[in-house]
């Protein structure tokens, strides 16, 4: 029997049970994928957002800001990268993009998609916002500025709002350094644990999943694009969440150094701009587009959202050069509908809390959320404050050893390290989130082979047992 | 530690220039490989096609890169492996720092290569700090890697099975593993044509070489031995535009291309398979040059070097893939010891005026269309040679078989034997039990028929041989009733414990 049963093992699950774990509770971490974080959290732009863009008084503005403040600490204290780098919203001149960026009149892309129009009073408008939600440091900044503080931005640009809380952060770092910390706190992950009923006899929850039941007395959701039919398993009041594509594209290192802040274009009548930013590995990161899709499992990229997040970033700061592109990927916008994060204990079921629609800036907000479902639990299940909690973590720290992944230089004692923590790495994909083998220039091409060959020693398994990520996603077929 | 030369690398090109470096009278050398073992690339390039130039005899990669080993081993030129150049810093001296892997296993390869009589240099235990490096000179030969898919950036999905070809021909050479069944190939250069053969030898069913370009990239003689022989299509000016599979890849669609490149949505044609090679180019690996501010080539991705290879840091040369791509691992030998010659003369007797740095000249890549209006009936392409003469087999009156086209006699018994009695030379990979890997690669003593290939390959799929084994030991005899031997090309040493990996398994 669990007190508290977390269904969802993303970054805001995550950042739940490390909350949760400072109090004398039994908590389980159920999760469908082969490793926590393999949701939402793996694919979005990784910005700590200052938090002037969601409306005061929401809980998205309350726990966005709230987020941001608490990210740096957490940042020593679990040790993930972090890093405060500012951002900037940019104001263009009315019409320029087309005219201004010679290769976009020249690639065949249709003007009215990069084409930007903005108007200054909506970034009047964003500062208030800030200022409201209790945003420090804003400034609205001249075009000149602007480009003193960032070469590269276009010369189209006349005016541009810096926030100097803005900052990136490596998403799965915030999230594996959370499982760990909570696991170390006694927080038990199940992962490949999917669930598929949930039924509630007098005060207690049943819960089936595909290995077995479990038994809790609250039930958190947290599953993400898939909340709505967690919910929709013992409440009446149907919920639904719709998925919303955001595509990326990934430069290299080489390039890394084209902004060093993150960069955000104003809204203008032509829809959403995109963002450019460095990433806390050094890597520039250009994205996304907004797509409202029917399937939940839609990850793919296409042609033409590669081509829009490109040209769309070449409008800020101009062109780069497509060989330097390393990969490219898409994730899910877990959708709500009502325009707010949904934290609430559902009416109709008491002990089952919803943490739904958590759409961006959810990653920003993950450790807040971890706050604010922390202080519902104790109010509905009081406990007692763990006196042994162990509040730090360190992460896996790069030597001198036997490199194995030549282009981001991983060695092999790393590569050891990420499969025998607890929650470990138990695939290729798992790896390389944790210790980012695979994730440079070659993408893997060189490395893969010794991995798989470590991860089938160290787990005891065969070489075509090991996946990319979890069962069906094996690399290898069985040698006849 | 200080070194007159320092060679970074031990592919094909640092062996030929530390071999070169030392007979010029440099003797204090040191080769740094990050590898388990020294040859480069050509330890998995089992086929053969090396050497024709070099040791004038038709040699495969590993074959090729013993013969290296070897002389490095004779001049007892020290080397240390598992040990990767991370950081480089032009000056006197030069200045390296290196990552050095376990020593442990720099003894335990040791005994790979049978013959070894130089220790490796006693290296640093594991985890200690960098290893630092000052050198009088240096040579580059650190070779290139393949473009992933994010170069490409094929949309779609990013399922299991897609592989650049040389990670594909890693795990079937060298892990004994296999890739894939149903397979895709994307790119028809050298590698993508010899991958494209090397997994239908392994039984999988390979759909198809698609290709952007109107031509391919790789030579004549690898469309016929690898394409034609086992009837895989070859689809110039298509490529690949989706890709479909959320776990495992389940097929890709191609489309065909129009002059410029553009796809022509209305050829788009979906193909099941569980497998994509891509084999879309290489590019040199070049961190540690650009890191030292050494001057790039824009088209070679290279360094600049002058005529004696040099690159615009002083003392610093470049040869091989690292320079630029190079087909024919003959060319890079050559280079090799055109750098090795020149850094010896540099640490021997200083810089000289040695002109301008200059692009390295690149030897012209080869184009292959097919000819539409090739007689399938009495038209072959020589496959003795690279050239790949277009050869007309017609018989005289006397009943004997002319041969013309070809440009030297190789040419003209190929055709006849061809249009008689079609033969070939096999490469693949035998298990092995109890080695320090799972298979040792191997070769058919003399030319096989043509239409005994599946058969041998059944054969040697079922072989198992116990190490150690030594490069040119019969290990199957009379194949597929053939009369002809299976000797291994490389050398394999028997696992000192191979207990240990099994209680790793419990
Ligand atoms: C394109 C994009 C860009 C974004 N950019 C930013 C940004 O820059 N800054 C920011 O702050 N936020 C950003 N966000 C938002 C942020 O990524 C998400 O809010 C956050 O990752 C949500 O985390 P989560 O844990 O709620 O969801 P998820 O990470 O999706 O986790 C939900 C988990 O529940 C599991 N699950 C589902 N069903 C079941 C089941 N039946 N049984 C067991 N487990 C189940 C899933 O497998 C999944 O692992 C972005 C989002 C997207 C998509
Ligand atoms: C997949 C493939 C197939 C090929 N097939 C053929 C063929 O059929 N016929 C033919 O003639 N040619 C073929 N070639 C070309 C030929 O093999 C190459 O031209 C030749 O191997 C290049 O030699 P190299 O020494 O420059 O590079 P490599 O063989 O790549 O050797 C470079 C070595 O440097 C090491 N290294 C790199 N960076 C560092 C560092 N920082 N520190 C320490 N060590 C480092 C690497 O581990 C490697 O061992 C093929 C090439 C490839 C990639
Ligand atoms: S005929 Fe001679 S030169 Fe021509 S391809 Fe054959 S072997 Fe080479």
């Amino acid at each position: 029997m669990y007190d508290v049963i977390i269904i969802g093992g993303g970054v805001v699950g995550c950042c739940i049970a490390r909350e949760l774990s400072k109090i004398k509770m039994r908590i389980a971490v159920l999760e469908k994928n082969s490793d926590i974080g393999e949701g939402a959290t793996k694919a979005n732009s990784g910005i700590v957002h200052a938090g002037y863009d969601a409306a005061a008084g929401t809980l998205k503005a309350l726990l966005n800001v709230r987020g941001n403040k608490m990210m740096k600490e957490l940042a020593d204290e679990l040790d993930f990268p972090f890093i405060n780098n500012g951002s900037l919203v940019l104001c263009f001149e009315e019409n320029i993009a087309s005219a201004e960026n010679d290769h976009i009149a020249n690639s065949g892309v249709s003007a009215d998609r990069v084409v930007i129009k903005n108007d200054r009073s909506r970034l009047e408008e964003l500062l208030d916002r800030g200022r409201q939600n209790g945003v420090a440091g804003l400034k609205i900044l001249t075009g000149d500025a602007i480009r003193r503080l960032e070469p590269a931005v276009s010369q189209s640009v006349t005016s541009g709002l810096y926030a100097p809380t803005g900052g990136i952060v490596c998403p799965f770092g915030l999230t594996y350094a959370m499982a760990e910390n909570a696991a170390v706190n006694g927080v038990e992950f199940y992962r490949q644990t999917k669930v598929v009923g949930i039924e509630k006899k007098k005060d207690i929850f049943y819960i089936t999943c595909d290995r077995g039941v479990f038994e809790g007395r609250l039930v958190i959701n947290v599953a993400g694009i898939y909340a709505d039919l967690i919910h929709n398993m013992v409440s009446n009041e149907p919920m639904t969440i719709r998925p919303r594509r955001g595509e990326y594209v990934l430069y290299d290192k080489g390039v890394g150094g084209r902004v060093s802040h993150t960069v955000f274009q104003l809204p203008g009548a032509y829809g959403k701009g995109v963002l450019v930013t460095p990433t806390v590995h050094g890597n520039l990161l250009v994205g996304p587009t907004a797509e409202d899709i029917e399937d939940k499992e839609a990850v793919n990229t296409t042609a033409i959202g590669s081509a829009t997040v490109m040209d769309k970033a070449a409008v800020s700061i101009g062109k780069i050069a497509v060989g330097e592109v390393i990969t490219s990927f898409a994730g899910l916008r877990a959708h709500g509908g009502t325009g707010d994060f949904t934290i609430k204990e559902v009416d109709d079921v008491p002990g089952f809390l919803d943490v739904a629609g958590i759409d961006s800036p959810g990653l920003t907000a993950a450790p807040a959320i971890g706050e604010y479902v922390a202080q519902m639990v104790r109010e509905i299940l009081p406990a007692e404050d763990k006196k042994d909690f162990k509040p730090e973590r360190r992460g896996i720290k790069s030597g001198w050893g036997e490199v194995i992944c030549r282009c981001e230089r991983i060695t092999k004692e790393e590569i050891y390290e990420a499969i025998r923590r607890t929650p470990g790495a138990t695939s290729i994909d798992g790896i390389k989130r944790r210790t980012r083998a695979g994730m440079g220039r070659c993408q893997g091409g060189f490395c893969s082979p010794r991995i798989i060959e470590i991860l089938a020693q160290e787990l005891g398994k065969e070489p075509w047992e090991i996946t990319k990520a979890g069962a069906g996603s094996e690399i290898l077929f069985y040698p006849d | 530690m200080k070194k007159d030369l320092v060679i970074i690398g031990g592919g094909p090109a640092g062996l030929a220039a530390a071999v070169e470096a030392y007979d010029q009278g440099v003797h204090d050398i040191l080769i740094l490989e990050r590898d388990s073992e020294l040859g480069g690339i050509l330890n998995q390039c089992i086929h053969n096609g090396f050497g024709l130039h070099t040791f004038k005899e038709e040699l495969t990669g590993p074959e090729y890169a013993l013969r290296y080993v070897k002389m490095v081993k004779e001049r007892k030129i020290p080397f240390m492996l598992r040990t990767m150049a991370v950081k480089l810093k032009g000056g006197e001296p030069i200045k390296i720092t290196a990552m050095c892997g376990d020593e442990r296993w720099n003894d335990r390869r040791e005994e790979v290569l049978l013959e070894a009589e130089n220790e490796p240099l006693a290296g640093l235990q594991k985890g200690a700090e960098g290893l630092e490096i000052e050198a009088k000179a240096v040579v580059l030969a650190m070779g290139c890697r393949e473009r992933a898919r994010g170069a490409l950036n094929i949309p779609g999905y990013r399922p299991a099975g897609i592989f650049t070809a040389g990670s594909a021909q890693r795990f079937v050479n060298i892990e004994g593993l296999i890739p894939g069944r149903e397979v895709v190939v994307l790119g028809s250069g050298d590698i993508g044509l010899i991958m494209a053969r090397r997994m239908k030898l392994q039984g999988a069913d390979v759909k198809m070489v698609v290709e952007i370009m109107p031509y391919s990239g790789g030579l004549k003689r690898n469309i016929v031995q690898c394409l034609e022989d086992f009837n895989i299509p070859l689809k110039l000016s298509h490529t690949i535009v989706d890709i479909d599979g959320k776990h495992r890849l389940k097929g890709v669609t191609i489309a065909q291309v129009d002059e410029a490149g553009k796809e022509l949505p209305d050829t788009a044609e979906y193909i099941k398979c569980d497998t994509l090679l891509l084999s879309c180019g290489l590019i040199p690996e070049n961190e540690l040059s650009i890191d030292a501010g050494i001057e790039m080539d824009r088209l070679t991705h290279g360094p600049v070097v002058n005529d004696r290879m040099e690159t615009g840091c002083r003392g610093i040369f470049s040869c091989g893939n690292v320079l630029h791509v190079h087909d024919l691992v003959d060319n890079v030998s050559k280079e090799a010891k055109a750098a090795g010659k020149s850094a010896a003369e540099y640490v021997l007797s200083g810089a000289g005026e040695w002109g301008k740095a200059t692009r390295p000249k690149s030897p012209p890549k080869s184009r292959y269309t097919p000819t539409p209006e090739r007689d399938f009936t009495n038209q072959l392409i020589c496959i003795g040679c690279p050239v790949g003469c277009l050869l007309t087999v017609n018989k005289r009156s006397d009943g004997q078989l002319e041969v013309t086209g070809n440009s030297c006699p190789v040419g003209a018994e190929y055709g006849r034997k061809e249009m008689t009695a079609p033969t070939r030379p096999l490469t693949a990979s035998v298990k092995v039990t109890d080695g320090i890997g799972a298979v040792v690669s191997v070769k058919t003593s003399a030319d096989i028929p043509k239409n005994k290939i599946m058969e041998c390959m059944a054969e040697i799929g079922r072989a198992k041989v116990s190490a150690p084994v030594v490069a040119g030991d019969i290990l199957l005899k009379d194949i597929a009733g053939t009369g002809v031997h299976i000797i291994a090309t490389a050398n394999m040493l028997s696992n000192p414990a191979p207990e240990n990996k099994m209680s790793q398994k419990v």
